[in-house]
């Protein structure tokens, strides 16, 4: 088996039958990643959390990773394997469209009549370059991820080796385009699997949803084996056109070998509606960037995020709420629970620029640690430079109540179950904002899944 | 046969400092008793303390409740002897609704053999809806109970009640009442104490542990014991709450020479 570099060849092979734009746009992130050093974790600041307080050897693992990788499970032709049913586990009548991916190649679409009665563009992001190349070229890595985003964002002050990396070397994904004013009643679901060891994803998530259109995508991350390791470098790009509605759910479950580095970024138009649930259960390093950026006055975005970590897992999250218009709304809930010798940290921002006067932005982290071991870092922050605005931020880490558990278990339930309660009732103020009782469902069995 | 919980000689300490020193008590299912005692000796660490909570230590004595050795016992385990404690504070639990939470207590307290063929152990959904909205009429507790988050934001009165549901739906063969009527207005006391007073018959022991004799008025106890500085030093019946209305906790102060 080839082992191969992320090299300027291997980048050349696996572009060669791109169009030219997006080949220079692989190159021009190729060079970057080339030109930016590895994340200097005492160094630079946004790095500074991201390793596990004890070791140095993430880095040097990372690294590992980055060599050896093997080339020629990157460009594949389409094997014919068919996706098991037990990993991808749907009600045909409450989806819209299906995508199946598999160690970063498509496996299985399924768009149903209605999606093509009502022009709903959904493919692989592959296709859809071939299908649709002016989407691609407007969109892709250009308005929201991209190579300088790291820049606009106030809290991410550097450039990001592996935002660069990603577009260099991007394979797998989707593009879900919703025509303006059309409303796609059932959710999407996609289904993005690794499942051999030493496999690295880099899939791009691209949604487009025009003026005064409705859909919700619920994207399953998920590794069909618990011990194969695997490296995942991965984008979400989300653009919610003037007084679109826009609901995205990403679950997060690698096993806990994969490496997981990405950069999330929604663009909210005029009187758009985001509502944004991220889910991180798995992964053994996590270092997510998620920014929401409020670009139309009126916009209104909720994000919820629910992590679950346990074992030596670490997670590592920032978030930004980018309010640049006026009468803009934000809210953003997250909640983790850290079990064994699990670690976290969170840095959210709220910027509300000088044009968004009348502003509403609110922040909240709320961290429970279920042993001694486990250790939470949270860090809220407000950078207000408009007028009329109201912003709340709020932080909290604290050890499971002995009362509550006493208090439990003396009606006679087990020290377990009285655990599951809290830590139940702990993620309810983030479910019960989740609109789709499927979510909530799936959600509970992940965190069921975590306690046993 | 009735079945009675028995306490002899028992040492609790809290951080080191004991609170309860050599008590003896006996509550029989079917029996009344109230415990009063005033603010510092020792009355909630008793409680607790049988309840097995992890910050109150015993040191020594016994409790025995149907032939088992209770101190053995983690709390639950307690619970489904069947002991069952009404906080004075009870705990918010919040996320968790008292329903869902009960459902899950019930089920544990009852035993699998109780529950049928339910895969997970759990009293059948009906049948738990259908008990527990009688229950609710029975005590005269609004529905929406069921649905809130177990003691968040509830009023004094509506944690009370919530402990009074809990124990109608729990059936213990003992309870203890810790000083189920403070924080409590006069209007609240008559709601709660008739409530207990319903649930009260020949499976079912109570031991009223209370500051304040108001409470009694609806629930009138047979046996009355005073507990002072960690001990019960008086017992009598009826009576006893008479003389205590009257002329207070000093004269037994005195005759038995502990100080404030």
């Amino acid at each position: 088996m080839q082992k191969g570099d992320f090299s300027k060849e291997f980048l050349q092979k696996i572009a060669a039958a791109e169009p030219q734009w997006m080949r220079e746009k692989r190159l021009e992130a190729y060079e970057f990643y080339e030109s930016l050093p590895m994340p200097h974790t005492t160094q630079d600041d946004v790095w500074r959390r991201t390793v596990d307080m004890r070791t140095q050897d993430y880095w040097r693992r990372t690294r590992r990773y980055l060599r050896s990788f093997a080339v020629e499970k990157y460009h594949p032709s389409v094997p014919n394997g068919a996706v098991s049913s037990k990993d991808v586990d749907y009600d045909e009548a409450e989806t819209a469209g299906v995508l199946v991916q598999v160690d970063g190649q498509c496996h299985h679409t399924s768009d149903s009549e209605i999606l093509k009665e009502k022009g709903v563009y959904f493919a692989d992001l592959h296709t859809a370059l071939q299908e649709q190349p002016e989407l691609l070229r407007t969109y892709f890595m250009n308005r929201a991820v991209t190579l300088e985003t790291a820049l606009k964002s106030g809290n991410i002050a550097q450039h990001n080796k592996f935002d660069a990396l990603h577009g260099a070397f991007w394979r797998g994904g989707y593009l879900l385009h919703v025509p303006k004013g059309v409303t796609v009643e059932v959710p999407l679901r996609v289904y993005i699997r690794m499942s051999e060891a030493e496999q690295a994803d880099l899939s791009h998530t691209l949604i487009i949803a025009e003026e005064g259109s409705q859909v919700v995508v619920l994207e399953d991350n998920l590794s069909t084996t618990p011990d194969a390791s695997g490296f995942h470098s991965g984008a979400v790009e989300i653009f919610a056109g003037q007084n679109a509605n826009v609901t995205y759910v990403q679950v997060q479950r690698w096993n806990r070998h994969v490496w997981n580095f990405a950069s999330h970024r929604a663009m909210v138009d005029r009187d758009a509606q985001l509502c944004w649930v991220t889910a991180t259960f798995g992964g053994r390093l996590n270092k997510i960037n998620q920014a929401v950026v409020l670009e139309g006055a009126g916009g209104n975005a909720k994000m919820l995020g629910l992590a679950f970590t346990d074992a030596r897992q670490h997670l590592d999250i920032s978030t930004a709420q980018e309010h640049v218009s006026p009468h803009t709304f934000s809210d953003l809930l997250y909640r983790t629970v850290l079990k064994d010798r699990a670690q976290s940290a969170w840095g959210g921002n709220i910027y509300v620029y000088p044009s968004a006067n009348h502003t509403d932005a609110y922040q909240k982290n709320d961290n429970l640690l279920l042993s001694e071991r486990a250790h939470a870092d949270t860090l809220p922050g407000l950078e207000i430079q408009a007028h009329e605005v109201r912003c709340t931020h709020g932080a909290t880490a604290g050890k499971i109540d002995a009362e509550q558990v006493f208090y439990l278990m003396s009606r006679g339930v087990s020290y377990a179950q009285a655990e599951k309660l809290i830590v139940d009732g702990f993620f309810e103020p983030v479910m019960e904002r989740i609109p789709l009782e499927s979510v909530r469902e799936e959600l509970r069995t992940s965190v069921t899944r975590k306690l046993e | 046969m009735a079945n009675e919980l028995t306490i002899k000689d028992l040492h609790i300490s809290v951080q080191g400092n004991p609170i309860i020193k050599g008590l003896n008590l006996s509550v029989q299912q079917g029996e009344i008793h109230a415990l009063m005692g005033p603010n510092g000796s020792g009355k909630s660490t008793l409680a607790k303390g049988l309840m097995g909570h992890p910050l109150y230590e015993v040191d020594s004595g016994e409790v025995i409740f149907d032939g088992v050795d209770v101190l053995e016992l983690e709390p639950n385990e307690r619970a489904k002897l069947g002991l069952f404690l009404a906080f004075q504070y009870p705990t918010a639990i919040p996320g968790v609704s008292l329903a869902n939470f009960l459902r899950l207590a019930v089920s544990a307290v009852r035993g699998k053999e109780a529950n049928g063929s339910e895969k997970d152990g759990l009293i059948p959904m009906r049948e738990f809806r259908r008990e527990l909205r009688e229950k609710m009429q029975q005590l005269g507790v609004d529905d929406s109970f069921a649905r809130r988050y177990l003691n968040d934001g509830f009023s004094g009165g509506e944690l009370k009640r919530a402990e009074i549901l809990q124990l109608a739906m729990l059936e213990p063969k003992i309870a203890i009442l810790d000083e189920t009527d403070s924080g409590l207005d006069i209007d609240a006391v008559r709601i709660v104490g008739e409530s207990v007073s319903q649930l009260i018959g020949p499976d079912l022991g109570v031991l009223i542990i209370t500051h304040y004799p108001r409470l009694l008025d609806y629930i009138r106890p047979q046996f009355v014991h005073i507990l002072l500085d960690g001990r019960v030093v008086e017992s009598g019946g009826w009576e006893l709450t008479q003389v205590l209305e009257a002329e207070g906790y000093d004269p037994i102060r005195e005759k038995h020479g502990i100080d404030e």
